[in-house]
Protein backbone atom coordinates (compact mmCIF):
# COMPACT_ATOMS: atom_id res chain seq x y z
CA UNK A 1 0.00 0.00 0.00
CA UNK A 2 1.02 3.45 -0.98
CA UNK A 3 0.10 6.22 2.00
CA UNK A 4 0.82 9.12 -0.38
CA UNK A 5 -1.58 8.01 -3.03
CA UNK A 6 -4.51 7.58 -0.57
CA UNK A 7 -3.79 10.80 0.68
CA UNK A 8 -4.08 12.44 -2.40
CA UNK A 9 -7.25 11.01 -3.41
CA UNK A 10 -5.76 9.68 -6.63
CA UNK A 11 -8.18 6.59 -7.39
CA UNK A 12 -6.40 5.11 -10.36
CA UNK A 13 -3.08 5.83 -11.15
CA UNK A 14 -0.68 4.54 -14.27
CA UNK A 15 3.12 5.26 -14.60
CA UNK A 16 5.00 4.41 -17.91
CA UNK A 17 2.36 2.26 -18.84
CA UNK A 18 3.31 0.78 -22.24
CA UNK A 19 1.38 -1.70 -24.72
CA UNK A 20 2.89 -3.03 -27.59
CA UNK A 21 1.12 -5.21 -30.39
CA UNK A 22 4.19 -6.91 -32.66
CA UNK A 23 5.84 -3.49 -33.79
CA UNK A 24 3.26 -1.23 -32.85
CA UNK A 25 3.56 0.76 -29.85
CA UNK A 26 -0.02 1.55 -29.53
CA UNK A 27 0.23 2.46 -25.97
CA UNK A 28 3.48 4.27 -24.78
CA UNK A 29 4.67 5.33 -21.59
CA UNK A 30 1.37 6.81 -20.45
CA UNK A 31 1.41 8.56 -17.22
CA UNK A 32 -2.58 9.03 -15.97
CA UNK A 33 -4.17 10.00 -12.21
CA UNK A 34 -8.01 9.96 -11.78
CA UNK A 35 -8.65 12.02 -8.86
CA UNK A 36 -11.34 11.21 -6.65
CA UNK A 37 -15.25 12.03 -7.17
CA UNK A 38 -14.55 13.51 -10.45
CA UNK A 39 -15.10 13.53 -14.45
CA UNK A 40 -11.61 12.77 -15.80
CA UNK A 41 -11.52 12.17 -20.10
CA UNK A 42 -9.46 10.40 -22.29
CA UNK A 43 -9.63 12.60 -25.32
CA UNK A 44 -7.56 12.09 -29.47
CA UNK A 45 -7.86 10.90 -32.63
CA UNK A 46 -8.87 7.69 -34.28
CA UNK A 47 -5.70 4.98 -33.21
CA UNK A 48 -4.46 7.17 -30.63
CA UNK A 49 -4.84 4.23 -28.01
CA UNK A 50 -7.49 5.28 -25.63
CA UNK A 51 -9.18 2.26 -25.69
CA UNK A 52 -6.01 0.27 -25.27
CA UNK A 53 -5.66 2.02 -22.31
CA UNK A 54 -8.83 0.88 -20.94
CA UNK A 55 -8.16 -2.21 -22.06
CA UNK A 56 -5.16 -2.99 -19.86
CA UNK A 57 -6.90 -1.10 -16.96
CA UNK A 58 -9.47 -3.55 -17.11
CA UNK A 59 -7.21 -6.48 -17.01
CA UNK A 60 -8.31 -7.96 -20.56
CA UNK A 61 -4.23 -6.85 -22.02
CA UNK A 62 -1.69 -7.26 -19.94
CA UNK A 63 0.90 -4.25 -20.39
CA UNK A 64 4.15 -4.88 -21.77
CA UNK A 65 5.94 -1.99 -19.11
CA UNK A 66 4.38 0.15 -16.77
CA UNK A 67 3.12 0.22 -13.37
CA UNK A 68 -1.00 0.95 -12.35
CA UNK A 69 -2.53 1.24 -9.17
CA UNK A 70 -6.46 1.59 -7.91
CA UNK A 71 -6.91 3.44 -4.39
CA UNK A 72 -2.70 2.40 -4.25
CA UNK A 73 -3.24 -0.67 -4.39
CA UNK A 74 -1.02 -2.44 -7.07
CA UNK A 75 -2.90 -4.32 -10.30
CA UNK A 76 -0.61 -5.49 -12.63
CA UNK A 77 -1.29 -8.71 -13.56
CA UNK A 78 -4.39 -9.13 -12.35
CA UNK A 79 -7.52 -10.73 -14.44
CA UNK A 80 -10.25 -9.35 -15.20
CA UNK A 81 -12.80 -10.38 -12.73
CA UNK A 82 -10.25 -9.52 -10.37
CA UNK A 83 -10.33 -6.01 -11.40
CA UNK A 84 -13.69 -6.10 -11.55
CA UNK A 85 -14.40 -7.10 -7.77
CA UNK A 86 -11.38 -4.76 -6.76
CA UNK A 87 -14.27 -1.93 -7.75
CA UNK A 88 -13.33 -0.74 -11.21
CA UNK A 89 -16.18 -1.40 -13.90
CA UNK A 90 -16.58 -0.85 -17.21
CA UNK A 91 -18.51 -0.58 -20.55
CA UNK A 92 -17.62 -1.02 -23.99
CA UNK A 93 -17.75 1.46 -26.98
CA UNK A 94 -19.17 -1.34 -29.68
CA UNK A 95 -21.98 -2.54 -26.34
CA UNK A 96 -21.33 -5.82 -25.36
CA UNK A 97 -24.81 -7.25 -23.64
CA UNK A 98 -26.11 -10.39 -23.45
CA UNK A 99 -28.38 -10.07 -26.26
CA UNK A 100 -29.97 -13.64 -25.36
CA UNK A 101 -31.01 -12.41 -21.70
CA UNK A 102 -33.65 -10.19 -20.21
CA UNK A 103 -32.36 -6.93 -19.23
CA UNK A 104 -33.02 -7.61 -15.45
CA UNK A 105 -30.31 -10.68 -15.95
CA UNK A 106 -27.99 -8.27 -17.43
CA UNK A 107 -28.27 -5.90 -14.92
CA UNK A 108 -27.94 -9.11 -12.62
CA UNK A 109 -24.74 -9.82 -13.77
CA UNK A 110 -22.89 -6.82 -11.68
CA UNK A 111 -23.30 -8.39 -8.44
CA UNK A 112 -22.17 -11.50 -9.48
CA UNK A 113 -18.61 -11.02 -8.35
CA UNK A 114 -20.27 -9.68 -5.44
CA UNK A 115 -21.93 -13.24 -4.72
CA UNK A 116 -20.74 -16.52 -3.26
CA UNK A 117 -22.94 -19.28 -3.34
CA UNK A 118 -21.60 -22.17 -5.25
CA UNK A 119 -23.24 -24.97 -6.69
CA UNK A 120 -24.36 -27.36 -4.16
CA UNK A 121 -26.11 -24.19 -2.29
CA UNK A 122 -28.10 -23.32 -5.19
CA UNK A 123 -29.35 -26.69 -5.76
CA UNK A 124 -30.78 -27.15 -2.44
CA UNK A 125 -31.46 -23.70 -2.26
CA UNK A 126 -30.27 -22.28 1.14
CA UNK A 127 -31.64 -19.53 2.91
CA UNK A 128 -28.44 -18.01 2.62
CA UNK A 129 -28.30 -18.56 -1.45
CA UNK A 130 -31.70 -17.12 -1.33
CA UNK A 131 -31.23 -14.40 0.27
CA UNK A 132 -28.41 -13.79 -1.94
CA UNK A 133 -30.54 -14.20 -4.85
CA UNK A 134 -32.87 -11.46 -3.34
CA UNK A 135 -30.44 -9.08 -2.94
CA UNK A 136 -29.24 -9.46 -6.17
CA UNK A 137 -32.26 -9.07 -7.76
CA UNK A 138 -33.32 -6.19 -5.60
CA UNK A 139 -30.04 -4.25 -6.15
CA UNK A 140 -30.21 -5.10 -10.17
CA UNK A 141 -34.20 -3.65 -10.34
CA UNK A 142 -33.15 -0.56 -8.65
CA UNK A 143 -30.16 0.48 -11.37
CA UNK A 144 -33.30 -0.19 -13.78
CA UNK A 145 -35.06 2.09 -11.82
CA UNK A 146 -32.45 4.56 -11.91
CA UNK A 147 -31.55 3.99 -15.88
CA UNK A 148 -36.05 3.91 -16.37
CA UNK A 149 -35.28 0.84 -18.05
CA UNK A 150 -37.77 -0.83 -14.97
CA UNK A 151 -40.31 -1.49 -17.99
CA UNK A 152 -38.22 -3.41 -19.79
CA UNK A 153 -36.93 -5.87 -17.11
CA UNK A 154 -38.44 -8.99 -18.87
CA UNK A 155 -37.64 -8.29 -22.07
CA UNK A 156 -34.52 -9.45 -24.00
CA UNK A 157 -31.35 -7.08 -24.32
CA UNK A 158 -31.18 -7.36 -27.82
CA UNK A 159 -34.69 -6.20 -28.38
CA UNK A 160 -34.77 -2.71 -26.58
CA UNK A 161 -33.64 0.11 -28.68
CA UNK A 162 -30.35 1.47 -29.32
CA UNK A 163 -30.09 4.14 -27.10
CA UNK A 164 -31.52 2.34 -24.16
CA UNK A 165 -29.09 -0.41 -24.64
CA UNK A 166 -26.22 1.71 -23.99
CA UNK A 167 -27.88 2.58 -20.95
CA UNK A 168 -28.44 -1.44 -19.53
CA UNK A 169 -24.94 -1.57 -20.15
CA UNK A 170 -24.13 1.72 -18.00
CA UNK A 171 -26.69 0.21 -15.11
CA UNK A 172 -25.28 -3.28 -15.27
CA UNK A 173 -21.53 -1.80 -14.51
CA UNK A 174 -22.83 0.08 -11.97
CA UNK A 175 -24.65 -2.79 -10.65
CA UNK A 176 -21.12 -4.11 -9.35
CA UNK A 177 -21.23 -1.22 -6.85
CA UNK A 178 -18.21 0.19 -8.35
CA UNK A 179 -15.45 3.02 -7.25
CA UNK A 180 -14.80 3.93 -10.46
CA UNK A 181 -16.67 3.34 -13.53
CA UNK A 182 -15.08 3.51 -16.94
CA UNK A 183 -17.03 4.23 -19.72
CA UNK A 184 -15.64 4.03 -22.97
CA UNK A 185 -17.43 6.44 -25.62
CA UNK A 186 -20.74 6.23 -23.84
CA UNK A 187 -22.17 8.79 -26.22
CA UNK A 188 -21.46 7.23 -29.85
CA UNK A 189 -24.32 6.43 -32.31
CA UNK A 190 -26.94 8.36 -29.50
CA UNK A 191 -28.37 11.35 -30.82
CA UNK A 192 -28.53 14.96 -29.53
CA UNK A 193 -31.61 14.55 -26.94
CA UNK A 194 -30.08 11.23 -25.27
CA UNK A 195 -26.33 12.72 -25.48
CA UNK A 196 -27.99 15.61 -23.22
CA UNK A 197 -29.95 13.18 -21.16
CA UNK A 198 -26.42 11.47 -20.22
CA UNK A 199 -24.82 13.84 -19.66
CA UNK A 200 -27.09 15.04 -17.00
CA UNK A 201 -27.21 11.06 -15.70
CA UNK A 202 -23.29 10.75 -15.46
CA UNK A 203 -23.11 14.38 -13.41
CA UNK A 204 -26.32 12.80 -10.75
CA UNK A 205 -23.45 9.85 -10.46
CA UNK A 206 -20.53 12.46 -9.74
CA UNK A 207 -22.60 13.30 -6.53
CA UNK A 208 -23.42 9.82 -5.33
CA UNK A 209 -19.88 9.71 -4.60
CA UNK A 210 -18.55 7.81 -8.23
CA UNK A 211 -15.25 8.60 -10.13
CA UNK A 212 -15.33 8.61 -13.98
CA UNK A 213 -12.96 7.62 -16.49
CA UNK A 214 -14.31 8.52 -20.04
CA UNK A 215 -13.10 8.02 -23.39
CA UNK A 216 -15.16 10.70 -25.64
CA UNK A 217 -15.01 11.52 -29.32
CA UNK A 218 -17.69 14.11 -28.76
CA UNK A 219 -15.90 17.14 -27.82
CA UNK A 220 -19.60 18.85 -26.35
CA UNK A 221 -19.56 16.02 -23.98
CA UNK A 222 -16.47 16.50 -22.81
CA UNK A 223 -16.10 20.10 -22.53
CA UNK A 224 -19.52 20.05 -20.82
CA UNK A 225 -18.88 17.40 -17.65
CA UNK A 226 -14.80 16.78 -17.67
CA UNK A 227 -12.84 17.61 -14.65
CA UNK A 228 -9.79 17.22 -16.06
CA UNK A 229 -9.06 16.26 -19.67
CA UNK A 230 -5.98 14.24 -20.60
CA UNK A 231 -5.31 13.99 -24.46
CA UNK A 232 -3.49 11.34 -26.08
CA UNK A 233 -1.88 10.89 -29.93
CA UNK A 234 -0.06 8.00 -30.93
CA UNK A 235 -0.01 6.41 -27.85
CA UNK A 236 1.28 9.30 -25.19
CA UNK A 237 0.11 12.45 -23.77
CA UNK A 238 0.42 15.08 -25.27
CA UNK A 239 -1.60 17.29 -23.25
CA UNK A 240 -3.86 17.81 -20.22
CA UNK A 241 -5.65 20.00 -17.67
CA UNK A 242 -8.76 22.00 -17.63
CA UNK A 243 -10.91 21.59 -20.07
CA UNK A 244 -11.22 25.12 -21.55
CA UNK A 245 -7.04 24.85 -21.35
CA UNK A 246 -6.91 22.08 -23.42
CA UNK A 247 -9.75 22.92 -25.72
CA UNK A 248 -7.23 26.38 -26.49
CA UNK A 249 -4.18 24.43 -26.42
CA UNK A 250 -2.36 24.74 -29.82
CA UNK A 251 -0.53 20.81 -29.50
CA UNK A 252 -3.84 19.15 -29.31
CA UNK A 253 -5.47 21.42 -31.83
CA UNK A 254 -2.75 20.66 -33.78
CA UNK A 255 -3.49 16.38 -32.89
CA UNK A 256 -6.71 16.82 -34.50
CA UNK A 257 -6.45 19.05 -37.16
CA UNK A 258 -3.04 18.42 -38.48
CA UNK A 259 -0.45 21.50 -38.58
CA UNK A 260 -1.49 24.34 -41.00
CA UNK A 261 1.13 24.33 -43.31
CA UNK A 262 0.85 21.21 -44.01
CA UNK A 263 -2.79 21.88 -45.12
CA UNK A 264 -1.94 24.78 -47.37
CA UNK A 265 1.13 22.35 -49.00
CA UNK B 1 -51.55 -3.12 -8.65
CA UNK B 2 -49.04 -3.74 -11.44
CA UNK B 3 -47.20 -6.36 -9.27
CA UNK B 4 -50.42 -7.49 -8.28
CA UNK B 5 -51.05 -8.64 -12.16
CA UNK B 6 -47.67 -9.72 -12.91
CA UNK B 7 -47.93 -11.87 -10.08
CA UNK B 8 -51.49 -13.66 -10.74
CA UNK B 9 -50.20 -14.06 -13.82
CA UNK B 10 -47.30 -15.57 -12.62
CA UNK B 11 -49.08 -17.81 -10.64
CA UNK B 12 -51.37 -18.68 -13.38
CA UNK B 13 -48.36 -19.85 -15.52
CA UNK B 14 -46.89 -22.10 -12.41
CA UNK B 15 -50.38 -23.82 -12.08
CA UNK B 16 -50.41 -24.51 -15.93
CA UNK B 17 -46.91 -25.54 -15.31
CA UNK B 18 -47.56 -27.76 -12.18
CA UNK B 19 -50.48 -29.94 -13.97
CA UNK B 20 -48.31 -30.47 -17.28
CA UNK B 21 -45.58 -32.18 -14.51
CA UNK B 22 -48.12 -34.17 -12.66
CA UNK B 23 -49.32 -34.71 -16.10
CA UNK B 24 -45.93 -36.26 -17.33
CA UNK B 25 -45.08 -38.02 -13.38
CA UNK B 26 -48.52 -39.99 -14.07
CA UNK B 27 -47.53 -40.79 -17.64
CA UNK B 28 -43.95 -41.76 -16.24
CA UNK B 29 -45.43 -44.30 -13.74
CA UNK B 30 -48.12 -45.93 -15.15
CA UNK B 31 -46.29 -46.54 -18.55
CA UNK B 32 -44.59 -49.94 -17.59
CA UNK B 33 -48.11 -50.97 -15.86
CA UNK B 34 -50.33 -50.55 -18.54
CA UNK B 35 -47.67 -51.63 -21.62
CA UNK B 36 -46.43 -55.14 -20.13
CA UNK B 37 -44.23 -55.40 -23.77
CA UNK B 38 -40.32 -55.58 -22.77
CA UNK B 39 -39.55 -53.95 -25.55
CA UNK B 40 -41.26 -51.28 -25.58
CA UNK B 41 -40.29 -50.64 -21.84
CA UNK B 42 -36.50 -51.43 -23.09
CA UNK B 43 -37.12 -48.45 -26.14
CA UNK B 44 -37.99 -46.48 -23.14
CA UNK B 45 -35.11 -46.80 -21.02
CA UNK B 46 -32.48 -45.86 -23.38
CA UNK B 47 -34.89 -42.90 -24.41
CA UNK B 48 -33.93 -42.30 -20.33
CA UNK B 49 -30.03 -42.82 -21.24
CA UNK B 50 -30.23 -40.74 -23.93
CA UNK B 51 -31.70 -37.70 -21.81
CA UNK B 52 -29.27 -38.01 -18.85
CA UNK B 53 -26.52 -38.06 -21.58
CA UNK B 54 -28.15 -34.79 -23.65
CA UNK B 55 -28.57 -33.06 -20.17
CA UNK B 56 -24.38 -33.68 -19.29
CA UNK B 57 -23.34 -32.45 -22.49
CA UNK B 58 -26.55 -29.97 -21.98
CA UNK B 59 -24.78 -28.28 -19.40
CA UNK B 60 -21.45 -27.93 -21.31
CA UNK B 61 -22.86 -26.93 -24.67
CA UNK B 62 -26.44 -25.40 -23.95
CA UNK B 63 -25.23 -23.19 -21.17
CA UNK B 64 -22.04 -22.78 -21.55
CA UNK B 65 -21.57 -22.91 -25.25
CA UNK B 66 -19.01 -24.98 -25.25
CA UNK B 67 -18.35 -27.13 -28.64
CA UNK B 68 -17.84 -30.48 -26.95
CA UNK B 69 -18.00 -33.67 -29.72
CA UNK B 70 -16.13 -35.95 -27.04
CA UNK B 71 -18.69 -36.22 -24.34
CA UNK B 72 -19.14 -39.97 -24.68
CA UNK B 73 -15.27 -40.31 -23.82
CA UNK B 74 -16.14 -39.24 -20.37
CA UNK B 75 -19.51 -41.81 -20.38
CA UNK B 76 -16.79 -44.42 -21.21
CA UNK B 77 -14.81 -43.43 -18.29
CA UNK B 78 -17.89 -43.86 -16.23
CA UNK B 79 -18.54 -47.13 -17.55
CA UNK B 80 -15.40 -48.54 -17.63
CA UNK B 81 -14.87 -47.11 -13.97
CA UNK B 82 -17.77 -49.34 -13.00
CA UNK B 83 -17.25 -52.64 -15.07
CA UNK B 84 -13.52 -53.18 -14.04
CA UNK B 85 -13.86 -52.55 -10.26
CA UNK B 86 -17.15 -54.45 -10.17
CA UNK B 87 -15.73 -57.80 -12.10
CA UNK B 88 -12.36 -57.56 -10.62
CA UNK B 89 -13.13 -56.38 -7.34
CA UNK B 90 -16.94 -57.52 -6.73
CA UNK B 91 -17.67 -53.75 -5.64
CA UNK B 92 -21.64 -53.33 -5.57
CA UNK B 93 -22.29 -51.62 -8.83
CA UNK B 94 -25.02 -48.65 -6.71
CA UNK B 95 -21.53 -47.74 -4.88
CA UNK B 96 -19.69 -47.49 -8.04
CA UNK B 97 -22.32 -44.99 -9.12
CA UNK B 98 -20.88 -42.32 -7.38
CA UNK B 99 -17.31 -43.42 -7.51
CA UNK B 100 -18.01 -43.50 -11.59
CA UNK B 101 -19.42 -40.19 -11.63
CA UNK B 102 -16.34 -38.71 -9.44
CA UNK B 103 -13.51 -40.44 -11.98
CA UNK B 104 -15.06 -39.09 -15.11
CA UNK B 105 -14.76 -35.96 -12.92
CA UNK B 106 -11.43 -36.00 -12.37
CA UNK B 107 -10.52 -37.12 -15.37
CA UNK B 108 -12.16 -33.82 -17.05
CA UNK B 109 -10.86 -31.98 -15.05
CA UNK B 110 -7.30 -32.95 -15.63
CA UNK B 111 -8.19 -33.49 -19.54
CA UNK B 112 -10.12 -30.06 -19.54
CA UNK B 113 -7.78 -27.88 -17.70
CA UNK B 114 -4.96 -27.01 -20.14
CA UNK B 115 -7.50 -26.81 -23.04
CA UNK B 116 -10.10 -24.30 -21.45
CA UNK B 117 -8.98 -21.43 -23.24
CA UNK B 118 -9.30 -22.63 -26.57
CA UNK B 119 -12.11 -20.62 -28.29
CA UNK B 120 -15.38 -22.70 -30.25
CA UNK B 121 -14.05 -24.80 -32.96
CA UNK B 122 -10.46 -25.57 -31.81
CA UNK B 123 -11.96 -26.76 -28.82
CA UNK B 124 -14.49 -28.76 -30.61
CA UNK B 125 -10.89 -30.37 -32.25
CA UNK B 126 -9.76 -31.38 -29.02
CA UNK B 127 -12.32 -33.10 -27.92
CA UNK B 128 -13.08 -35.33 -30.60
CA UNK B 129 -9.01 -35.86 -30.27
CA UNK B 130 -10.26 -36.55 -26.74
CA UNK B 131 -13.22 -38.86 -27.27
CA UNK B 132 -10.77 -41.03 -30.00
CA UNK B 133 -8.14 -41.18 -27.85
CA UNK B 134 -10.56 -42.82 -25.18
CA UNK B 135 -11.95 -44.96 -27.28
CA UNK B 136 -8.38 -46.61 -28.87
CA UNK B 137 -7.04 -46.75 -25.33
CA UNK B 138 -9.82 -49.21 -24.61
CA UNK B 139 -9.70 -51.19 -27.79
CA UNK B 140 -5.66 -51.55 -26.69
CA UNK B 141 -6.20 -53.16 -23.63
CA UNK B 142 -3.74 -51.83 -21.44
CA UNK B 143 -2.77 -53.48 -18.83
CA UNK B 144 -5.16 -56.17 -19.64
CA UNK B 145 -7.95 -54.14 -17.85
CA UNK B 146 -10.12 -53.55 -20.22
CA UNK B 147 -10.36 -56.53 -22.21
CA UNK B 148 -9.89 -55.05 -25.91
CA UNK B 149 -12.32 -54.99 -28.62
CA UNK B 150 -14.53 -57.48 -26.52
CA UNK B 151 -14.66 -55.41 -23.80
CA UNK B 152 -15.20 -56.44 -20.02
CA UNK B 153 -18.37 -58.61 -19.66
CA UNK B 154 -20.14 -60.10 -16.72
CA UNK B 155 -21.18 -56.41 -14.66
CA UNK B 156 -23.63 -57.42 -11.83
CA UNK B 157 -27.36 -55.89 -11.45
CA UNK B 158 -27.30 -53.16 -9.16
CA UNK B 159 -28.54 -54.06 -5.90
CA UNK B 160 -30.09 -52.54 -2.21
CA UNK B 161 -28.16 -54.91 0.08
CA UNK B 162 -30.68 -58.29 0.01
CA UNK B 163 -33.78 -55.74 -0.19
CA UNK B 164 -33.94 -55.35 -3.92
CA UNK B 165 -32.43 -55.91 -7.57
CA UNK B 166 -33.13 -54.15 -10.31
CA UNK B 167 -32.89 -57.00 -12.08
CA UNK B 168 -35.86 -56.71 -14.83
CA UNK B 169 -37.05 -54.08 -17.49
CA UNK B 170 -39.54 -52.39 -15.61
CA UNK B 171 -37.13 -51.75 -12.57
CA UNK B 172 -34.62 -50.68 -15.24
CA UNK B 173 -36.87 -47.84 -16.65
CA UNK B 174 -38.13 -46.63 -13.03
CA UNK B 175 -34.04 -46.33 -12.10
CA UNK B 176 -32.88 -44.33 -15.12
CA UNK B 177 -36.23 -42.09 -14.93
CA UNK B 178 -35.83 -41.58 -11.34
CA UNK B 179 -32.19 -40.66 -11.41
CA UNK B 180 -33.16 -38.53 -14.96
CA UNK B 181 -36.36 -36.43 -12.56
CA UNK B 182 -33.52 -35.61 -9.90
CA UNK B 183 -30.94 -34.61 -12.44
CA UNK B 184 -33.66 -32.30 -14.06
CA UNK B 185 -34.79 -31.26 -10.63
CA UNK B 186 -31.26 -29.81 -9.73
CA UNK B 187 -30.29 -28.56 -12.83
CA UNK B 188 -33.25 -26.18 -12.99
CA UNK B 189 -32.07 -25.05 -9.92
CA UNK B 190 -28.58 -24.24 -11.35
CA UNK B 191 -30.28 -22.33 -14.12
CA UNK B 192 -31.97 -19.70 -11.75
CA UNK B 193 -29.25 -19.83 -9.82
CA UNK B 194 -26.28 -17.05 -9.89
CA UNK B 195 -24.07 -20.28 -11.12
CA UNK B 196 -26.62 -21.09 -14.82
CA UNK B 197 -26.70 -17.12 -15.24
CA UNK B 198 -23.04 -17.02 -15.14
CA UNK B 199 -22.77 -20.10 -17.57
CA UNK B 200 -25.37 -18.04 -20.05
CA UNK B 201 -23.44 -14.94 -19.50
CA UNK B 202 -19.90 -16.77 -20.73
CA UNK B 203 -22.04 -18.28 -23.41
CA UNK B 204 -23.54 -14.83 -24.81
CA UNK B 205 -20.20 -12.45 -24.52
CA UNK B 206 -17.42 -14.14 -23.02
CA UNK B 207 -15.31 -10.79 -22.72
CA UNK B 208 -18.62 -9.14 -21.26
CA UNK B 209 -18.89 -11.37 -18.52
CA UNK B 210 -14.80 -11.40 -17.78
CA UNK B 211 -14.92 -7.29 -17.35
CA UNK B 212 -18.56 -7.83 -15.15
CA UNK B 213 -16.88 -10.26 -12.75
CA UNK B 214 -17.30 -13.93 -13.72
CA UNK B 215 -14.25 -15.85 -13.40
CA UNK B 216 -14.69 -17.72 -16.97
CA UNK B 217 -12.05 -20.49 -16.53
CA UNK B 218 -13.36 -21.83 -13.19
CA UNK B 219 -17.41 -22.08 -14.31
CA UNK B 220 -16.55 -23.51 -18.01
CA UNK B 221 -14.46 -26.08 -16.14
CA UNK B 222 -17.28 -26.61 -13.35
CA UNK B 223 -18.98 -26.89 -16.40
CA UNK B 224 -17.34 -30.07 -18.11
CA UNK B 225 -16.53 -31.23 -14.32
CA UNK B 226 -20.42 -31.24 -13.64
CA UNK B 227 -21.27 -32.53 -17.07
CA UNK B 228 -18.81 -35.51 -16.92
CA UNK B 229 -19.79 -36.24 -13.43
CA UNK B 230 -23.32 -36.61 -15.09
CA UNK B 231 -21.93 -38.87 -18.15
CA UNK B 232 -20.66 -41.22 -15.74
CA UNK B 233 -23.58 -41.58 -13.74
CA UNK B 234 -25.07 -42.32 -17.11
CA UNK B 235 -22.21 -44.56 -18.06
CA UNK B 236 -23.04 -46.61 -15.05
CA UNK B 237 -26.01 -47.55 -15.39
CA UNK B 238 -25.79 -48.55 -19.25
CA UNK B 239 -23.06 -50.62 -18.01
CA UNK B 240 -25.22 -52.34 -15.62
CA UNK B 241 -28.09 -52.92 -17.95
CA UNK B 242 -26.24 -54.14 -20.48
CA UNK B 243 -24.06 -55.68 -18.46
CA UNK B 244 -21.15 -55.78 -21.03
CA UNK B 245 -18.94 -52.24 -22.15
CA UNK B 246 -17.16 -51.97 -25.23
CA UNK B 247 -15.23 -49.92 -27.21
CA UNK B 248 -18.09 -49.12 -30.17
CA UNK B 249 -20.80 -48.27 -27.87
CA UNK B 250 -18.65 -44.90 -26.97
CA UNK B 251 -17.74 -43.99 -30.87
CA UNK B 252 -17.68 -40.54 -32.31
CA UNK B 253 -21.29 -40.73 -33.97
CA UNK B 254 -22.56 -41.87 -30.49
CA UNK B 255 -20.58 -37.95 -29.51
CA UNK B 256 -22.41 -36.42 -32.51
CA UNK B 257 -25.60 -37.89 -31.79
CA UNK B 258 -25.51 -36.18 -28.41
CA UNK B 259 -24.84 -32.93 -29.87
CA UNK B 260 -27.42 -33.30 -32.35
CA UNK B 261 -29.74 -34.25 -29.07
CA UNK B 262 -28.86 -30.72 -27.55
CA UNK B 263 -29.27 -29.02 -30.93
CA UNK B 264 -32.77 -30.02 -32.03
CA UNK B 265 -34.16 -29.39 -28.42
CA UNK B 266 -32.55 -26.10 -28.73
CA UNK B 267 -29.58 -24.75 -26.59
CA UNK B 268 -29.37 -24.73 -23.02
CA UNK B 269 -33.29 -25.69 -22.75
CA UNK B 270 -34.32 -29.12 -20.57
CA UNK B 271 -37.50 -30.03 -21.90
CA UNK B 272 -35.58 -29.21 -25.71
CA UNK B 273 -33.21 -32.15 -24.36
CA UNK B 274 -36.03 -34.67 -23.48
CA UNK B 275 -37.27 -33.69 -26.92
CA UNK B 276 -33.69 -34.31 -28.58
CA UNK B 277 -33.11 -37.42 -26.26
CA UNK B 278 -37.00 -38.52 -27.89
CA UNK B 279 -35.63 -37.74 -31.63
CA UNK B 280 -32.68 -39.52 -31.43
CA UNK B 281 -33.35 -42.76 -29.04
CA UNK B 282 -37.14 -43.11 -30.42
CA UNK B 283 -37.11 -42.61 -34.35
CA UNK B 284 -34.98 -45.39 -35.57
CA UNK B 285 -37.30 -47.47 -33.68
CA UNK B 286 -40.34 -45.98 -35.08
CA UNK B 287 -39.35 -46.43 -38.37
CA UNK B 288 -37.73 -49.76 -38.34
CA UNK B 289 -39.72 -51.07 -40.58
CA UNK B 290 -38.12 -48.53 -43.46
CA UNK B 291 -34.86 -50.81 -42.46
CA UNK B 292 -31.67 -49.06 -44.27
CA UNK B 293 -33.67 -46.03 -45.49
CA UNK B 294 -34.29 -44.87 -42.02
CA UNK B 295 -31.02 -43.05 -41.47
CA UNK B 296 -31.50 -41.36 -44.11
CA UNK B 297 -34.75 -39.95 -43.45
CA UNK B 298 -33.54 -39.03 -40.05
CA UNK B 299 -30.95 -37.02 -41.67
CA UNK B 300 -33.43 -35.09 -43.97
CA UNK B 301 -35.63 -34.78 -40.84
CA UNK B 302 -32.67 -32.89 -39.21
CA UNK B 303 -31.72 -30.82 -42.51
CA UNK B 304 -35.31 -29.46 -42.33
CA UNK B 305 -35.44 -28.48 -39.04
CA UNK B 306 -32.49 -26.38 -38.60
CA UNK B 307 -33.77 -24.29 -41.86
CA UNK B 308 -37.05 -24.13 -40.45
CA UNK B 309 -36.18 -23.82 -36.37
CA UNK B 310 -32.88 -23.19 -35.82
CA UNK B 311 -33.12 -22.16 -32.45
CA UNK B 312 -34.56 -25.59 -31.45
CA UNK B 313 -37.91 -27.11 -31.02
CA UNK B 314 -38.17 -25.56 -27.37
CA UNK B 315 -36.01 -23.13 -26.65
CA UNK B 316 -35.37 -22.17 -23.05
CA UNK B 317 -37.94 -19.51 -22.27
CA UNK B 318 -36.66 -16.47 -20.07
CA UNK B 319 -38.55 -13.61 -18.09
CA UNK B 320 -41.11 -14.06 -15.22
CA UNK B 321 -41.07 -17.77 -15.32
CA UNK B 322 -37.35 -17.89 -14.78
CA UNK B 323 -37.55 -15.55 -11.82
CA UNK B 324 -41.08 -17.18 -10.55
CA UNK B 325 -39.31 -19.10 -7.71
CA UNK B 326 -37.36 -16.77 -6.10
CA UNK B 327 -40.65 -14.52 -6.44
CA UNK B 328 -42.80 -16.58 -5.08
CA UNK B 329 -40.48 -17.06 -1.61
CA UNK B 330 -39.64 -13.31 -1.74
CA UNK B 331 -43.09 -12.49 -1.74
CA UNK B 332 -43.64 -14.84 1.09
CA UNK B 333 -41.02 -13.42 3.30
CA UNK B 334 -41.91 -10.02 3.45
CA UNK B 335 -45.30 -11.32 4.29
Amino acid sequence: MDVKNIKKDIMLETKRLTKRFGGLVAVNQFDLEVLKGKISSIIGPNGAGKTTVFNVITGIYHPDDGEYYFKGERLFGLKPHQILSKGIARTFQNIRLFPNMTCLENVMAGQHARGNSGMWQSIFRTPAQLNEEKRIMKIAEDRLEQVGLSCYKHELAKNIAYGNQRMLEIARALASEPGLLILDEPSSGLNDKETEDLMGFLDKLIRDDLTILLIEHDMNVVMGISDWVTVMDEGKKIAEGKPKEVYHNPVVIEAYLGKEEEEEN
Amino acid sequence: MKLKNENSQVNRLSRKNNWFVILLILLFLLFPLVIKNDYFIDVAFFFGIYTLLGLSLNIVLGEVGLFDLGHMGFAAIGAYTTAILNTRFGIPVLILLPISAIAAAIFAYLVCSPIIHLKGDYLCIVTIGMGEIIRLTLLNNPFGLTGGPNGVFGICFPTVGSLMTIDNCPKFYYYIWIVVGLTVFALIRLQNSRIGRAWNYIREDVIAAEALGVDVRYYKLLAFVLGAALAGVAGNIYATKLMIVSPESFSFMESCLLFCIVLIGGMGSIPGVLIGAAAISLFPELFQTFAQYRMLFFGAVMIIMMMFRPGGVWPRQRGRILLKPVLMRAEKSEI
